[in-house]
């Protein structure tokens, strides 16, 4: 990976370390485990250097000013001149023989004095404070504070329960001044809207005037503060931040595949914010992504499997699903936002009934360049690779349309694809038995013969191939509710219903026929495979016309985006 | 392991046995006019000692204003996890609107409680007290669980010391150390 030659040696509180020449020095601390404390640093912004929390002691190699030779002790080791005042770490560069030291007594003196100085006007509200848990300037007043105000004077009072903009809240005497918002909003969202008016302690977080913190990546000045200065208005009071489980997750939005963490308590899940990929997200996410978890409480989510109109058991809605599809002549269509295992299950189960076709639905949107891409669905080349499709899906399933107009098409399987949606009349729908295998009512689940309630994702795992053909894993984070069933156990025990075979149900016994039947998949497993996701070989799928244009970290592939 | 535990010889007057029922009865007369040690519960109430860990309860400061800010310390600290919280936020036309935060939902399961003190040790805002009241009973589960007002008129009002928020909600008033 990194050229070897240019790898340059410093030393951290003694230790020798190879870096990459450039390293921040905050990373290389990182790599040898040791934390400087930072507000302002941020991994993916640019250095302000403007909170001097990461103050270290810093030392070079000493030259001989005269004659340039270097300098060395009686022992024949380089003599290391050390500045005379801290340096910060976070605006220094790996430098060749570069010595540092983190936790020398004046390092540790200059973390504490920064740590009076901030909380002297801080309003110390945190049993209101939502940050409370994961703020750093609580962890590091724990460990670099003194515990006691030596502060007689009058703090000062500043904008509390602010609104920047239609999701976030702004509390300006818990900011640090630390800018990283600031940053974001220009070097990221590049959408300029927020700055510091006022001078020394009067320094003041706001928007400009007339302007409002609205883009659909405002909620990431929110986990990139360090404080509690910018709260999410959505998760606003609703549940303490150490009471949450914790679990990766995979963003369905868009065809990104942006790497998720959703925190849930009890079965309720409560945010969804971002997780450092650094080929796919960054550390960023979309706005619009993080409010996917309503849809699992939603008012319309189907909560029970029916017949006919009438609720029944799951087990019993199978059985009903396999005879109606016993019918013959069937259609089936899959989607783009089921997951790789399904769409298999699916395959084997077309190829069992001899489907006359099956179909995906394309959904396009607007892209952002950043972290929306044109393709709605997060897994339509999960389909491809699995062989459910061996095309790009159309917007409008007209070729099934007229299949059913000829008689051609009697039954119809749809796998969370609304029929009416995708461009077929009533008539139409009624001339045709149909399954619905789905979370939430729509029309066609209205029409349905057998409706098969299933699950969110969030409420099962699996995995979904994004636009750079990288396989990324979600994991189950709240259990269903009661009446519904797991897609993937339906598909395959329907599929288990037309073969002699024993088809397998569940997400880890499926991955040992995908690997099997599938040379793309063969060294995988779902337990295996990282949270950070691998990259398949998609080339087999180049000569498509994918829409997707350029994203944070994707480039088109085909020079011609596909003729729109 | 058994012990065996040796009986005593009887000596010669409790061989005899009346003059051993005679100074028993002595006793029991003795006693029958003087005082009582016993109180007649539930008629009679003892006298709490101060520092009593009772039921825990909710209070009000002299303002009348609710002290909780459902941090959900308690509710993190209880060992049993008897404390269940709802958080919400107070409405911005409330003379309290400063404090933002306050309980929508508060429950104590006394089924579960242990009348440990750690929630009373834990809160930042001194709103959760184990005070007087010792006897807790009912006839289903759910009658045993206290919720936000019983737990409030409980509680009821204790002094305090320190007025953090109306200090707080002044010095805003006055410009907070701005000219
Ligand atoms: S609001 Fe937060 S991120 Fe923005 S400057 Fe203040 S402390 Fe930094
Ligand atoms: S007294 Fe102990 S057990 Fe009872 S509610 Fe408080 S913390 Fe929980
Ligand atoms: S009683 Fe105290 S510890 Fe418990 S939520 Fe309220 S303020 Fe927090
Ligand atoms: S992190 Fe280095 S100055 Fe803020």
């Amino acid at each position: 990976m990194e050229d070897k030659d240019n790898l340059i040696t410093v030393n951290i509180d003694g230790h020798d370390l190879q870096v990459p020449a450039g390293t921040n020095m905050v990373e290389a601390a990182a790599m040898l485990r040791k934390e400087i404390p930072h507000y302002c640093y941020h991994p993916k912004l640019s250095i302000a250097g403007n909170c001097r929390m990461c103050l270290v002691e810093l030392g070079m190699p000493g030259r001989d000013r005269a004659t340039g030779e270097p300098m060395l002790n009686e022992d024949g080791s380089p003599k290391i001149m050390w500045m005379p005042g801290p340096a910060i770490a976070c605006g220094t560069k790996a430098a060749p023989g570069m010595h540092i030291k983190t936790d020398s007594p004046k390092a540790l003196e200059s973390r504490e004095a920064i740590t009076e100085f901030l909380l002297i006007n801080h309003p110390l509200d945190c049993p209101i404070c939502d940050q409370a848990g994961e703020c750093t300037l609580q962890e590091f007043s724990s460990k670099h504070g003194r515990g006691y105000s030596r502060f007689i004077e009058e703090k000062n009072v500043k904008p509390k329960r602010t609104r920047l903009g239609p999701r976030v809240t702004l509390d300006d005497e818990r900011c640090v001044l630390c800018s990283r918002c600031i940053r974001f909003c220009d070097e990221i969202a590049n959408d300029s809207v927020l700055g510091f008016t006022d001078r020394g302690s009067y320094s003041t977080l706001t928007c400009f005037p007339g302007k409002e913190l609205a883009n659909n990546y405002s909620l990431n000045t929110v986990d990139i503060c360090p404080v509690g200065a910018l709260t999410s208005t959505d998760f606003r009071f609703k549940m303490r931040v150490w009471f949450l489980t914790e679990i990766n997750s995979i963003d369905f939005e868009t065809s990104v595949g942006t790497n998720t963490v959703v925190s849930a308590r009890e079965g309720k899940i409560y945010r969804v914010t971002p997780r450092r990929n650094d080929e796919v997200n960054d550390t960023w996410m979309t706005d619009s992504g993080r409010e996917l978890y309503k849809i699992v409480e939603a008012e319309d989510r189907l909560t029970a499997c029916s017949v006919a109109g009438e609720e029944t058991a799951a087990t019993e809605a199978i059985v009903k699903a396999s005879e109606t599809l016993r019918g013959g002549k069937t259609a089936i269509v899959g989607s783009g936002q089921c997951s790789v295992e399904e769409q298999f299950a699916l395959k084997a189960l077309a190829k069992s009934l001899d489907a006359v076709s099956v179909d995906l639905v394309a959904r396009y949107g607007e892209d952002d360049g950043l972290l929306m891409s044109v393709d709605r669905n997060p897994n339509v080349r999960g389909a491809l690779m699995t062989g459910l499709i061996d095309t790009l899906p159309e917007e409008r399933l007209e070729d099934l349309g007229s299949k059913i107009d000829s008689g051609e098409v009697r039954t119809v399987l749809s796998v969370k694809e609304d029929l009416t949606e995708a461009g077929l009349s009533e008539e139409q729908l009624s001339k045709v038995d149909i399954v619905f295998l789905g979370t939430h009512r729509n029309a066609t689940s209205e029409k349905a013969d057998v409706v098969l309630a299933g699950l969110t994702q969030f409420e099962k795992s699996g995995t979904v191939i994004n636009q750079q053909f990288r396989i990324q894993k979600f994991n189950r984070v709240v259990p269903g509710p009661r009446g519904c069933i797991e897609d993937l156990y339906a598909l395959s025990t329907i599929a288990a219903n037309f073969s002699d075979e024993k088809f397998p149900s569940t997400v880890g016994s499926i991955w040992k026929q995908l690997a099997g039947e599938n040379s793309q998949f063969s060294e995988l497993s779902f337990q295996s495979l990282s949270d950070q996701g691998q990259v398949l070989d998609g080339s087999a799928f180049e000569h498509l016309p994918f829409r997707e244009g350029k994203s944070l970290h994707f480039e088109p592939k085909r020079e011609a985006v596909a003729a729109e | 392991m058994s012990i065996v535990i040796k009986r005593k010889p009887l000596t010669l007057m409790e061989k005899l046995y009346l003059p051993e029922i005679a100074r028993g009865l002595s006793t029991t007369f003795r006693k029958l006019w003087e005082k009582p040690v016993t109180l007649e519960y539930p008629e009679q109430r003892p006298t709490i000692p101060e520092g009593y860990r009772g039921v825990p309860t909710l209070v009000k400061d002299p303002e009348g204003r609710e002290k909780c800010v459902s941090c959900q310390l308690c509710e993190f600290v209880c060992p049993p996890k008897a404390i269940r919280i709802t958080p919400g936020s107070i409405p911005e036309d409330s003379d309290y609107a400063h404090v933002e935060k306050a309980p929508q939902e508060f429950d104590i399961d006394m089924l579960r409680c242990i009348y440990c003190g750690m929630c009373q040790e834990v809160c930042p805002e001194e709103a959760i007290w184990l005070q007087n009241q010792f006897s807790m009973s009912g006839y289903t589960r759910g009658e045993m669980v206290n919720n936000k007002e019983k737990l409030y008129e409980l509680g009821g009002t204790l002094p305090d010391e320190h007025f953090k928020w109306r200090k707080k909600k002044e010095s805003a008033e006055k410009g907070g150390g701005h000219h």
